[in-house]
């Protein structure tokens, strides 16, 4: 279940982010975000956003090279 | 992560305003304030007249460089200006004209762009620097 998609499929460092980051503005406490992305980045950049800013990742896979993360806001 | 991070850019080459953009964006996505202070060529490069243009690479690029950069271009990678407008959505981003540069090209504030927040001398950039680093591109 999401509240929110956040396609970045076939963006470069940092879009993936700075897409998700702008997206999980408009969200409530709780609501989830998911994202897809190809950027290889993107497994260690997610890690480290959601450490920094405290919005847990609550599912994650990879899927013929599309990294899928569902993330929560804190 | 409360420090902020620091950008000087001098070069006005598209690849070094790309590679601070993607280091502005980053520290903004994690919530790190962001200063920029634009010198010499990188100020010329944010004029409103010219800030679409093609702006070179450096010389260390060379024809396989331009070839990679340009595919990379056509695959979708936003323009250095773009990812700085995102940034300033997403975070605290300032972006300020060294007032030097500004009398040394001969550039009033009505010539730039309107990323560019304000015209500021190095000692009000170092006090907005505080105790973060600073780094020159």
């Amino acid at each position: 279940m999401r509240d929110a998609l956040v396609d970045a499929r076939g963006l470069s460092c940092p879009m993936p982010i700075v897409k998700t980051a702008q997206a999980v503005k408009t969200l409530a406490s709780g609501q989830r975000i998911e994202v897809w992305a190809t950027d290889p980045g993107s497994v260690k950049d997610f890690a480290a956003w959601s450490k920094a800013t405290g919005n847990p990742i609550v599912e994650q896979s990879v899927d013929g090279g599309v990294f899928r993360f569902v993330l929560a806001r804190k | 992560m409360d420090e902020p991070l620091n950008l000087v850019l001098f070069s006005g080459t598209d690849d070094k305003l790309q590679a601070a953009a993607v280091l502005a964006a980053g520290a903004a996505a994690l919530g790190r304030p962001v200063n920029v202070f634009l010198q010499y060529w990188a100020l010329d490069a944010f004029r409103t007249a010219r800030i679409g243009r093609d702006h070179g690479l450096a010389p260390e690029a060379g024809p396989e460089g331009r070839a990679h950069v340009v595919a990379l271009a056509s695959a979708g990678q936003q323009p250095w200006a773009e990812i700085l407008r995102q940034a300033k959505e997403i975070g605290s981003v300032d972006i300020q004209a060294c007032s030097l540069s500004m009398d040394l090209l001969a550039i009033e504030q009505s010539d730039l762009d309107p990323l560019v927040d304000g015209v500021e001398g190095v000692t009000a950039f170092y006090l907005s620097a505080g105790a973060g680093q600073i780094v020159f591109v």
